[in-house]
């Protein structure tokens, strides 16, 4: 018999009944036929952005080995049907819904992060400051520290909700990026967008990604993004949302003893839709094995000393 | 849509290139309409990893079996190959918007290139079932890429089969096909899957004689549930082009509708 376990953890001032959280652009309404929105940590929908924006050009997905590329280019129905239809529909779930915004310049993200944390609905904002499709050639807002820090500085003026700044692995030294987050009043850290990456099909000598490049997710990035948690955790005390690669139970754990406080779960759920209810499931099972009686006693626990 | 596991009744070969598997699907509680799909893991492994869709092909209500048919193309379908009798394949579905028929709608016109008969196939049984005749054109690379034609001779339709092989496929030449087929029937809707120069052509008559068509899309999948936008196509309505999803708005829709690019 497995006893209740407590999963509770917090983001900043956000208390998560467990640590699992579905990650940006592998959720939405759709799925509430297959899984019970209550039985999350949090859940986030895909970013939003102001205007509507049409993505970019298919093929905007492909297989790599353990992994998928992605340039999905924030296909979006813009903030007024968010305010209007999104919004509203998460109001019948109890579970915390935390918005995930990207914008086009940091004047754009306060001013959405305004009108969007004004909701009550809405108990946190990730801030998509790592888009890899966005700007030219993958750059995004955070591969600089100082545009990092600018806009999150202008996001934290405008209101008091927890700001989680969700940072882009394509940089050299993350934790100067987790760093200017944290001085500029982040309360948390998402770890990480996907990975810059391109695939060839040898036989058309076509990219297999309409728009070229693309982000990696799934299982192939999950070692990179838990060595960026591990250093992240030692670089700065906000708390960190692991994400990359979790298919199981035991990816979730390990990137928590790397450091992180909850974790999100993308790509796994196109495999199994229920996996974010399976990895909760494997999680309790590991703290009954262990002994383990509250989540957070795991954090950051990676024993790398002799 | 959910997914569950389905024991596979037999998976065989039946051309050089294709396959047919059948499943034991007396778990399954949803009804299954023609044109809708489902999203099929083809190994356990990592790689591939990602499920592939496939639309039903026959619905077998009495023996509650059902079945697919495949073209091996690249690792997803080989390994999907390698699945033997007994074991079972994780499928979720059934997903998507099937195939508009109505019982007035008689006879009524496939257009099918290739691996597209997977699709149109249901629907000629479904057709069959509603007694409405079919009139079927099948187009293929080769003679020995032809497939169904018995199954949709056994449903009662009239099968007439284009290759390029014997230059007979070309877009000219199935015009003329379907020209001289609504001469002799007064086909009074059409379907189209499996090729863009196909799709073309038939919204084009189809606009000519004013009558309803759809089309059954493929695009590349991510999630299949809707969330992740991976599969979009352009719609044209009446207040300008809208960007769908295939698996949640289709696979099938208005031929009129779509922008064919
Ligand atoms: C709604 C729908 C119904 C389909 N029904 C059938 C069917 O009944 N029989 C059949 O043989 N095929 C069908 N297809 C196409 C089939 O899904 C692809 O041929 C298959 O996914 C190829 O996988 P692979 O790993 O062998 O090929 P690869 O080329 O190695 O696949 C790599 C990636 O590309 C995707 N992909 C490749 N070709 C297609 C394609 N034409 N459409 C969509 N995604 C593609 C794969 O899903 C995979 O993610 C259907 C596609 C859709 C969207
Ligand atoms: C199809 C797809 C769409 C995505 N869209 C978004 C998005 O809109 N916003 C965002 O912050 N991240 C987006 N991501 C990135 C994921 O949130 C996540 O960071 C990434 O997939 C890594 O996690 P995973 O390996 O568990 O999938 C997307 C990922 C995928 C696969
Ligand atoms: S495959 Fe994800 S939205 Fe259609």
């Amino acid at each position: 018999m497995i006893a209740q376990k407590n999963m509770e953890v917090m983001i900043g001032s956000l208390r998560l009944k467990n640590p699992i959280m579905p990650a940006s652009g592998a959720f939405g309404e759709d799925m509430e036929e297959i899984i019970d929105f209550n039985r999350l940590g949090a859940v986030v929908p895909k970013s939003i952005t102001k205007y509507p924006r049409r993505g970019n050009a298919t093929p905007r997905v492909c297989e790599t080995a353990a992994g998928m590329i992605n340039s999905i280019g924030i296909q979006s129905k813009g903030i007024d049907y968010y305010l209007s239809k999104t919004l509203p529909y998460y109001t019948k779930y109890e579970t915390p819904l935390i918005s995930s915004i990207s914008a086009d310049s940091i004047d754009e993200f306060a001013e959405m992060s305004e009108i969007i944390a004004g909701h009550e609905v809405v108990k946190a904002l990730e801030l998509n400051i790592s888009c890899p499709n966005l700007k030219g050639n993958g750059l995004a807002y955070g591969m600089d520290p100082q545009i990092t820090y600018d806009l999150i500085r202008q996001v934290r003026t405008v209101t008091d909700k927890p700001i989680i700044a969700k940072l882009t692995p394509n940089v050299t030294r993350i934790q100067d990026i987790a760093v200017a987050a944290e001085e500029a009043g982040a309360d948390g850290l998402t770890v990480a967008n996907t990975i810059l990456a391109m695939a060839i099909d040898v036989h058309t000598r076509k990219p297999k990604i309409g728009n070229v490049m693309g982000g990696i997710s799934g299982p192939a990035i999950k070692p990179i993004i838990v060595r960026m948690i591990y250093q992240v955790y030692q670089a700065t005390k906000l708390p960190i949302i692991g994400c990359g690669g979790v298919m199981n139970g035991e990816d979730a754990i390990e990137m928590m003893l790397a450091g992180a406080t909850a974790v999100q779960v993308g790509t796994a759920s196109f495999i199994q839709p229920t996996a974010m209810f399976d990895i909760l499931e494997e999680i309790e099972q590991y703290m009954d094995h262990y002994q383990i009686e509250a989540i957070t006693e795991i954090i950051g626990q990676v024993i790398t000393g002799k | 849509m959910k997914a569950v596991k389905l024991r596979v009744l037999s998976n065989t070969q039946v051309s050089e290139r294709y396959w047919h598997m059948v499943v034991d699907a007396s778990n399954l509680r949803e009804t299954v309409k023609p044109g809708q799909f489902f999203h099929i893991r083809c190994t356990d492994e990592y790689y591939p990893f990602l499920r592939r869709p496939f639309s039903i092909y026959r619905i077998n209500k009495q023996s509650q079996t059902l079945e697919f048919l495949y073209l091996v193309k690249g690792l997803g379908t080989r390994r999907l190959t390698q699945v033997a009798p007994g074991e079972q394949v994780d499928v979720f579905g059934p997903l998507g918007k099937g195939f508009t028929v109505h019982e007035s709608w008689n006879p009524i016109l496939l257009l099918a290139r290739g691996v597209g008969i997977a699709t149109l196939a249901a629907l000629a049984q479904e057709a069959a079932e509603k007694g409405i005749r079919c009139v079927a054109i099948l187009s293929a690379r080769s003679q020995n890429d032809l497939l169904a034609t018995e199954t949709l001779q056994g449903f009662g339709a009239d099968v007439y089969k284009v290759t390029d092989e014997e230059g007979t496929s070309d877009v000219d030449h199935v015009r003329s096909l379907i020209e001289q087929i609504m001469l002799e029937n007064e086909i009074k809707a059409a379907y189209v899957c499996g090729s863009k120069r196909l799709s073309l052509l038939l919204q084009e008559i189809a606009r000519e004689r004013q009558i309803p068509a759809e089309i059954a899309l493929e695009e590349h999948m991510g999630c299949a549930m809707g969330v992740c936008f991976a599969c979009v196509c352009d719609l044209q309505e009446e207040d300008g082009v809208k960007t769908v999803r295939v698996c949640r708005e289709g696979p099938v829709f208005p031929l009129e509708k779509v922008v064919i690019s």
